[in-house]
């Protein structure tokens, strides 16, 4: 059996728990719960068996040495390896915090870019390394690269929920602002979606989102087509913004409390970044100042993971101040993984750059 | 994190205070990050340093062909197309400097404080009132306790200073005081950062060379025709390309490098991606190559032939020359080169790419002055290498018709970078990880049993030193259940 075979089981089970984790708020039976947790360890135990057989594979074609054969050479495996975090994040959370809430927020993340991979074609190849990519920082980049990721990803989350159990009216604005990111979320998802199904293009991401992307709404051909997007994504941000106090309801049941998210959230911050920084941008800066002779150029890649760094420093910043607790800084925790998201892919696909090597 | 904001103390403020004020505030830190957040965002979208065609042709995808020119020539004028070294970024950067210096005078004489405040003994009032505070009665006299109660203290790592009083003892001491510093230590680091990359823009450079296989240069190149001079010379002694399996795609490129200083031979090395070379400071990094214009006609192929008998000879001919095959009266003439040879379906020759991925050479074969056969020989292909007569051609190399790219730096800041950021990751990890926790324990007599009450406060992470008075409870009533 190889690596591909467990990666498999595992999206299977993360995708099963997802649907355990909403059935068990629904119902709010012990053994789901239960259930859910145990399927969500066993999908984790597999995906870690996979990453190692991949590690093994890739060691073993390329004989460049255990360490430099790191599986986080490309968007698919990166992903991958995003998701594993992730998981591992959120079940350190339910263990500490004994809420398994959460679940129901976390697992789709890990299933939607799971679907993601599979959906766009990503290469799931084991491709040769260009030389820059040869070089012992990779490992250490890379990884703690993604851990940081995963914990901005969970203080997304949290932060997110924390927006919509705390909104009390439908003007202010912290409501505003969630249901119109959350409306743009699925607007773009479901866009993309349509793009994809009607062009069923397997191509490479970025040509995928220079050629297709919106082809099928707002730039088809056709003016009708056009405007009739235009209308349909303006009364999808309106219904969320006229019924979004029913998620706020449907939250309000997991017995979780304001300040146990704005609590989570800090926690998670609190260790992304350090590492971010350290692993993100300093060791970052070291390997472009050897495979490159500068340690900062100001390319589109360095430059957002900047911009990243300085809205959860002004998130941290933010804390201190007098009444920015709650939900002001819960909406830069929420503009902070945006930032992240920009940096990792929007970077790659829609800029160029040095790093535009990522996401073959 | 948790700092405190200042009140206003006095009513009237002169203008100096103000400005003072404006400075030391986190308002004003957050609102920088925000600008130069901002502000970077358009730099990441326009091209830096780019042509103006190429940026107009960005601003026409996102505003529409016809405001782009204007566009174009308002973001000119403001600095944005080269953003990073234009006044007002450079003047952000400088606020937020003196920002940090600032916040840091403000609020560092408060927090020293802190640090080195020593921790004194407290009344039993005094310890109650800590949201921490946990009581525990022992058997036996103070006296007896004594031992045991700071047996567990010191189990649970944490040194304390220990007093008489006058109903019993009390232990007290702090831990990881100097942690509150790490706020600071970050802070500064950010300052030592930006001194480094100061220090390397003012005394450094940032040039390139392009280096043909057997040239020597005293000088590195920086924008069009800016010469940087190195000091020493630097020579190409060979380039060379290795590839995965038959494909395109470079596995490693290397450069044999040799440092001349003075005439003499100094240093050899051969440096590849991720593996430069350091000279008196400069750093010579690999960064691309090329073919050189006019490399056929300084180029030399290096042949091995073997004969039918299987003995070998080196031959170096140029492009156009005739070398004869040893041990026959058959010659071979240089009649065309390609960097890199493809052959489609129809059997023409064409060349798909100006590097040399494929290179080949194609020799005429004739025997006293009679064409006898010719054919492409090429180097990444073994089997090309067969004469029909037998004995074989091998390709080993076409030297003098590449350049290597080299990066070259000299930059006496980027250790000062470096320490910055071996003091930024210090800052962060005390600041995040570490905390100030203070810990008092009184033993109190009372009817011949002691009573022992713990008060602790910590600045961050309270629940999980909590849980550590607990574990110290814990651990000195399962003593004195044992002890029955």
């Amino acid at each position: 059996m190889d690596s591909s075979f467990f990666f498999g089981l595992s999206t299977m089970a993360y995708i099963l728990a997802m649907m355990i984790y909403i059935t068990y708020i629904a119902f709010k039976k012990e053994q789901i719960g239960i259930l859910a947790t145990t399927i969500t360890i066993l999908g984790f135990i597999s995906q870690t068996l996979a990453i190692v057989l991949r590690w093994k594979e890739f060691a073993d074609l390329s004989g460049m040495g255990f360490l430099r054969s790191a599986p986080l050479t490309n968007l698919y495996e990166s992903l991958i390896f995003f998701v594993w975090c992730l998981i591992l994040g959120y079940l350190i959370i339910e263990f500490k915090f004994k809420n398994r809430s959460f679940g129901a927020f976390v697992t789709p993340i890990a299933g939607l870019v799971l679907a993601f991979i599979d959906l766009t074609g990503v290469s799931k190849e084991i491709q040769p390394l260009v030389p820059a990519l040869k070089s012992n920082w990779l490992l250490a980049h890379v990884s703690m690269s993604f851990i940081a990721y995963a914990a901005f990803a969970l203080s997304f989350s949290t932060g997110l929920m924390s927006l919509i159990i705390t909104a009390e009216k439908k003007n202010e604005a912290s409501y505003i602002f969630w249901t119109v990111t959350l409306g743009l979320f699925v607007i773009l998802l479901a866009t993309m979606g349509i793009d994809f199904f009607t062009f069923k293009a397997k191509v490479r991401p970025e040509i995928f989102i220079h050629n297709y992307l919106f082809r099928t709404s707002f730039l088809h051909p056709s003016a009708a087509v056009n405007i009739l997007s235009w209308i349909l994504s303006i009364a999808v941000l309106f219904a969320i913004w006229r019924y979004g106090l029913v998620l706020k309801r449907v939250i309000a049941k997991f017995n979780v409390t304001p300040d146990m998210l704005d609590e989570i959230t800090y926690k998670s911050i609190a260790v992304g970044f350090p590492i971010f920084t350290l692993g993100g941008l300093i060791f970052g800066a070291i390997w472009a100042d050897q495979a490159w002779g500068v340690y900062w150029s100001w390319d589109p890649k360095e430059t957002w993971s900047l911009i990243t760094w300085f809205v959860y420093a002004f998130y941290l910043h933010g804390r201190t101040i007098r009444g920015w607790q709650g939900k002001k800084v819960a909406m830069v925790a929420v503009i902070g993984f945006m930032a992240v998201i920009f940096t990792y892919l929007g970077v790659n696909l829609l800029l160029s750059g040095l790093h535009a090597y990522g996401s073959r | 994190m948790k700092g405190t904001e200042f009140l206003d103390q006095g009513k009237s403020k002169t203008f100096v205070d103000k400005i003072w004020d404006l400075l030391s505030s986190v308002k004003l830190a957050i609102v920088i990050f925000a600008l130069i957040s901002l502000t970077s965002v358009v730099g990441t979208i326009l091209e830096q340093k780019a042509e103006p065609a190429r940026n107009i042709q960005i601003l026409g995808k996102i505003f529409g062909e016809s405001l782009a020119p204007n566009l174009y020539t308002l973001f000119d004028k403001l600095g944005f197309i080269d953003m990073y070294h234009s006044w007002w970024f450079t003047g952000l950067l400088l606020l937020f400097s003196i920002n940090i210096i600032i916040c840091s005078m403000e609020r560092l004489p408060r927090i020293w404080k802190l640090v080195k405040e020593p921790v004194e003994p407290l009344t039993e009032e005094k310890l109650k009132k800590f949201i921490i505070n946990r009581e525990v009665v022992l058997k036996g006299k103070p006296d007896k306790n004594r031992d045991a109660v700071s047996g567990v203290i010191k189990g649970a790592r944490f040194r304390c200073l220990e007093v008489q009083e006058e109903r019993g003892y009390q232990f007290y001491g702090q831990r990881g005081n100097y942690s509150r510093l790490g706020v600071y230590l970050t802070h500064f680091s950010i300052l030592i950062i930006l001194a480094g990359a100061i220090i390397g823009m003012r005394l450094g450079f940032n040039g390139f060379l392009n280096l043909p296989e057997g040239a020597v240069s005293n000088a590195a190149f920086s924008g069009m025709d800016k010469e940087l001079p190195l000091g020493f010379d630097v020579r190409c002694d060979n380039f060379d390309v290795e590839f995965y399996g038959m494909s395109n795609m470079p596995k490693e490129y290397k450069s044999w490098l040799t440092i001349i200083k003075n005439g003499k031979e100094v240093l050899r090395k051969s440096i590849a991606v991720n593996d430069p070379l350091s000279f008196e400071g400069i750093t010579f990094y690999q960064s691309s190559y090329g073919l050189v214009p006019d490399g056929i006609n300084r180029g030399i192929f290096i042949f091995n032939v073997v004969s039918k008998t299987g003995s070998a000879t080196t031959l170096n001919p140029r492009f156009g020359d005739t070398f004869q095959i040893p041990d026959t009266s058959i010659t071979g003439k240089i009649a065309d080169f390609s960097p890199a040879l493809t052959i489609d379906e129809h059997g023409h020759a064409s060349t798909y790419a100006n590097q040399m991925n494929n290179p080949a050479v194609f020799i005429e074969f004739s025997e006293s002055g009679k064409h006898k056969f010719s054919g492409w020989i090429l180097k990444r292909h073994p089997e090309t290498w067969q004469i029909p007569e037998g004995g074989r051609v091998e390709f080993i190399d076409y030297w003098g018709v590449e350049y290597t790219g080299l990066q070259v730096r000299k930059d006496p800041g980027v250790w000062v970078v470096y320490l910055g950021c071996i003091t930024m990751s210090l800052g962060l990890f005390t600041a995040f990880f570490m905390s100030h926790r203070k810990m008092w324990v009184k033993l109190v007599e009372e009817k011949n049993n002691t009573r022992v009450i713990i008060g602790a406060t910590s600045n961050k992470n309270r629940a999980a030193f909590e849980r550590k008075i607990d574990k110290i409870i814990s651990v000195l009533s399962k003593k004195q259940e044992g002890g029955k």
